[in-house]
């Protein structure tokens, strides 16, 4: 695929290579310090790996310290820079530029504090999602917002793309499940945002940063709330004839006052693919299945069920199955949180994002199907049901060019269409490069202007991650403005 | 039409639709009029006392907008009272989550609370440990900014990462940010009954051991209070349980057991326990005497009750906890600088704030009204009105000197 523009590097930094390195070399051990072109290939893109471009060169620091001292020598030589955590975006947002260094947070993956009373927890930005539930589970916490890509991603990156994932619909997303952040800004100035207290003073600046994509500042620290874990849950297999009933199951569930932890949706295609991967016991003979896990002791569990049952069958489920055990509920868990990876085993695919109002889900998911069917494409789709946030596969054949094309312009059909009906964009991937020249489709010029401007604050010279979220032309800076 | 004009020369702007509401401000802009941008007026006396020549008031610009039980979604315009929100949202059984708190009984006004004073002030109320702020279940704004332009954030669904998120950028911004046109809100199902334990007789500490054992159990506390001696005769802890009534009494029996090493126990009905929430959310323990400045420290709960002994020691103060101990409110004489000295010092190094929420302008127009911000983060601060506000036309100086 090749339809998304980078902007052309800039030569002048190209042609000072050495000499920025030579800088950063300066600051960091070397084994922080990656430059030969065989080790930079492991940062040249991330999950969206259609589009790929070679750093000028990898920082991995290991303090806040070292962080800012990048920041600052950057700063000083005009160089760009594009934080990373475990490059698992699905919109591009990790990927680099020729003329950009990318400072890596890895390293910096430790537990710094626990603070079971209050139930907040102090990690560095580069540790794993799961490993922040690991680390307290035994305790009986966990820390909420569930990504499908848990075991690698980042919480660095969960919080510049407000990640959300499968029990969200209980728990909320990032900016829900976060308090504070150390952060360093584009000029090495450290910051500290918020804190362990529930309200934070001023402006929520916190709010500001997450979901901002790596353009506002490296964060090096977070504060995430941490929660008890449920006495136990259990997730239920409904499968329905239609895509409608399962869609006005949704929709009754919630009018009768029950909130699950989780309703996932899986149309067929998904349901086949996932079943053939994971062995979970999902019934192959339905259009459409909702998984639906609920939370507490057993009888509360088994009340919960009977009320879900109940309205189920009034809108003609045709199978439910109860998870009889830990290892079916982790094999049905298996199966919806591998969707993308078993995907990807059968075909290439991308990986849309949208959120629409739930009421407007079976007219969308039947102009999805003619639009995909249209470009002669195949789609599978999985969802978060109870939010409305839609993760459409659109496969195709990687190697063929006119194929790629086609599936790039289905995806962006399907988004405008999400937008038409009163959704947006991207529910919880981000924007990154791959929604960005989509933006005026969900805002008006005044819109962006707004939020570029409040962006120039954190940078004013748009140095942190520049090439994301914003169309390429028409930007604003303070330059502009006089003008 | 000219919404100012109505009703005489220096009467408060009242637009009734935002085409006026953009129109005021554009206006207001052109002629660098600093306006003190408000709802129905009932938080008017928080913050430093404004420099405005003239009100813009959002409550006539009202009605819902949009309502989806099945969505868990509802929007309306800014200067729709609460009340009618929370009215329309409970003929289908639902609420807005985080329980906004009611300024009125602390500060005495008897005006409409609207919307869009709701999100201005980021209220919420003793179900924020479980649900979160204003901010957590606010997910659109349509607004006017500084310059008179219309301004859209977020949306009507609830997972929205498009572009930055201006919809927390705003809230809590207490009217110098923008003029909010319109607000939209998930919402949840009311549960189905609640209960309430009591712990009697614990002092500080103990109590705030016990609200955190509580709220770090799997049985769902949706609230935790503490009225220690200076409020109540016999200190009172409180839990607060909801949902399926059949669930409330399992959980209700299960947290007893647990918390038995904190004493006997008493639970409250639903009905008894709905009247006692009410008045810790509206904080009405402290509301009366009048005169007295009443406090907002927010602070993690394992660090309260020691900054509040410090203050008890320093100054003739009354208190109380919400939020599991991370929330404390204070009654102080409101003389000299209404405690302003004696509650910083009690809080400093533990990553608390405190916020002076009533005490006479004479004492908001010198002290912090709100926490002074680090150097860093009071350049971002300034930084971010002036991109919204850059004639800083909205509220001047009303959280900070300046901005
Ligand atoms: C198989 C698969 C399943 C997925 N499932 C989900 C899902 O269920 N829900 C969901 O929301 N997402 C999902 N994702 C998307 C992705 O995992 C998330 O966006 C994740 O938060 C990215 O984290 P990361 O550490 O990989 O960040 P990266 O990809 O490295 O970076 C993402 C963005 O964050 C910025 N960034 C990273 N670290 C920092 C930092 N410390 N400071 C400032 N900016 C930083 C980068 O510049 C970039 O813009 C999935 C991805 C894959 C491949």
């Amino acid at each position: 695929m090749s339809a998304i523009q980078f902007p052309a590097p800039d030569a002048s930094i190209l042609s000072r290579r050495a000499e920025i390195v030579a800088a950063l070399a300066r600051l960091v051990a070397p084994e922080s310090l990656v430059t030969s072109e065989d080790e930079l290939r492991a940062f040249e893109t991330d999950a969206l790996t259609a589009y790929r471009r070679m750093p000028l060169a990898v920082v991995l620091p290991s303090t806040t310290e070292e962080v800012a001292a990048v920041l600052r020598a950057c700063h000083a030589m005009g160089v760009n820079v594009v934080p990373r955590g475990a490059g698992t975006s699905l919109c591009g947002g990790a990927i680099p530029q020729e003329d950009a260094v990318v400072l890596g947070l890895g390293k910096m993956n430790r537990v710094l504090d626990v603070g079971f009373a209050d139930r907040t927890m102090r990690v560095q930005a580069g540790i794993t999602n799961l490993s922040i539930s690991a680390a307290v589970g035994a305790e009986g916490f966990f820390y909420a917002p569930d990504p499908s890509s848990q075991l690698a991603c980042t919480i660095g990156g969960n919080i510049a793309m407000n990640s959300g994932g499968a029990h969200c619909l209980k728990y909320g997303v990032t900016t829900n499940n976060i308090l504070g952040v150390r952060m360093v800004l584009v000029d090495g100035t450290i910051v500290d945002i918020g804190g362990d207290a529930m309200d934070a003073p001023g402006y929520d600046l916190l709010g500001l940063v997450v979901g901002s994509e790596g353009q506002l500042g490296v964060v090096t620290e977070a504060t995430v709330r941490i929660l008890p874990l449920a006495e136990g849950a259990r997730p239920v297999l409904f499968g329905f004839d239609t895509s409608e009933q399962a869609g006005a199951a949704v929709a009754a569930i919630i009018g009768a006052g029950i909130v699950p932890v989780a309703m996932e949706f899986m149309d067929k295609p998904a349901i086949e693919i996932c079943e053939a991967f994971a062995k979970a016991g999902y019934p192959l003979d339905v259009e459409a299945l909702l998984i639906i896990e609920v939370e507490g002791s057993d009888a509360e569990m088994d009340a919960a069920l009977a009320r879900i049952v109940a309205i189920a069958r009034e809108h003609g489920v045709r199978t439910v199955r109860e998870s009889k055990s830990a290892m079916e509920t982790a094999a049905i868990w298996k199966g919806r949180k591998s969707a993308f990876g078993a995907t990807g085993r059968v075909a290439d695919y991308i990986c849309m994002d949208g959120t629409i109002p739930t009421g407007q889900l079976p007219l969308v998911l039947r102009r999805m199907d003619e639009i995909v069917k249209s470009y002669g494409l195949r789609v599978a789709n999985v969802f978060h049901a109870g939010d409305g946030n839609l993760h459409p596969l659109i496969m195709y054949d990687v190697n063929d060019p006119e194929e790629a094309r086609k599936a790039e312009d289905a995806g962006n059909d399907i988004l405008k269409l999400c937008v038409e009906v009163g959704g947006c964009l991207t529910g919880e991937h981000g924007v990154g490069i791959e929604k960005r020249d989509l933006m005026r489709h969900q805002f008006t010029q005044a819109d962006l202007d707004q939020q570029m401007r409040v962006r120039a604050v954190f940078d004013h010279g748009w140095r942190l991650n520049p090439a994301k979220v914003f169309p390429l032309d028409g930007r604003w800076t303070p330059a502009s403005e006089a003008a | 039409m000219d919404a100012g004009e109505r009703g005489g020369v220096s009467a408060a702007l009242l637009p009734r639709d935002e085409a006026e509401l953009v129109a005021a401000v554009a206006a207001a802009a052109a002629a660098g009029t600093p306006l003190a941008l408000e709802g129905g007026g009932t938080k008017a006396g928080i913050g430093r006392p404004a420099q405005a020549e003239r009100s813009l008031s959002t409550r006539e610009l009202t009605g819902i907008t949009l309502y989806e039980p099945s969505e868990m979604v509802i929007g309306a315009r800014s200067g729709t009272p609460v009340a009618l929100v929370e009215a329309t949202l409970a003929e289908r059984g639902q609420m807005l989550p985080f329980e906004p708190m009611d300024y009125r009984p602390l500060l005495g006004s008897e005006a409409e609370p609207t919307m869009g004073g709701v999100v201005g002030a980021n209220l919420s109320g003793p179900r924020r440990v479980v649900a979160g702020a204003c901010r957590d279940s606010l997910i659109g704004v349509r607004m006017v900014n500084g310059r008179g332009e219309a301004v859209t954030s977020g949306g009507r669904v609830m997972k929205n990462v498009t572009g930055l998120d201006l919809v927390k950028g705003v809230c809590g911004s207490w009217g110098t940010l923008a003029a909010f046109s319109e607000v939209t809100f998930k919402v949840l199902p009311t549960p189905e009954t609640s209960a309430t334990l009591v712990l009697h007789g614990l002092d500080d500490a103990r109590a705030i051991k016990a609200l955190s054992a509580g709220l770090g159990s799997p049985f769902e506390v949706s609230a935790a209070a503490h009225l220690p001696g200076t409020v109540e005769r016999v200190p009172k802890t409180l839990l607060r349980l909801e949902g399926f009534a059949d669930s409330v009494a399992y959980r209700a029996g299960r947290l007893r057991a647990l918390l038995a090493p904190y004493g006997s126990s008493a639970l409250l009905e639903a009905a008894q326990s709905a009247v006692l929430w009410r008045s810790i959310r509206d904080v009405t323990f402290l509301a009366e005497p009048r005169g007295e400045a009443i406090w907002r420290v927010s602070v993690a709960p394992s660090r309260a009750a020691a900054g509040v002994a410090a203050i008890l020691d320093a100054a003739p103060a009354r208190h109380l906890y919400d939020w599991g101990g991370g929330l404390v409110w204070l009654a102080l004489p409101a003389a000299g600088d209404a405690g302003a000295a004696v509650v910083r010092a009690a809080f400093a190094g533990t990553g608390a704030h405190a916020t002076l929420v009533r005490a006479p302008a004479e004492i908001r127009a010198v002290v912090d009204v709100f926490e002074p911000p680090a150097a860093p983060v009071r350049r971002l601060t300034a930084g971010i009105k002036a991109s919204f506000d850059p004639r800083g036309i909205f509220n001047p100086g009303r959280m900070y000197a300046g901005i």
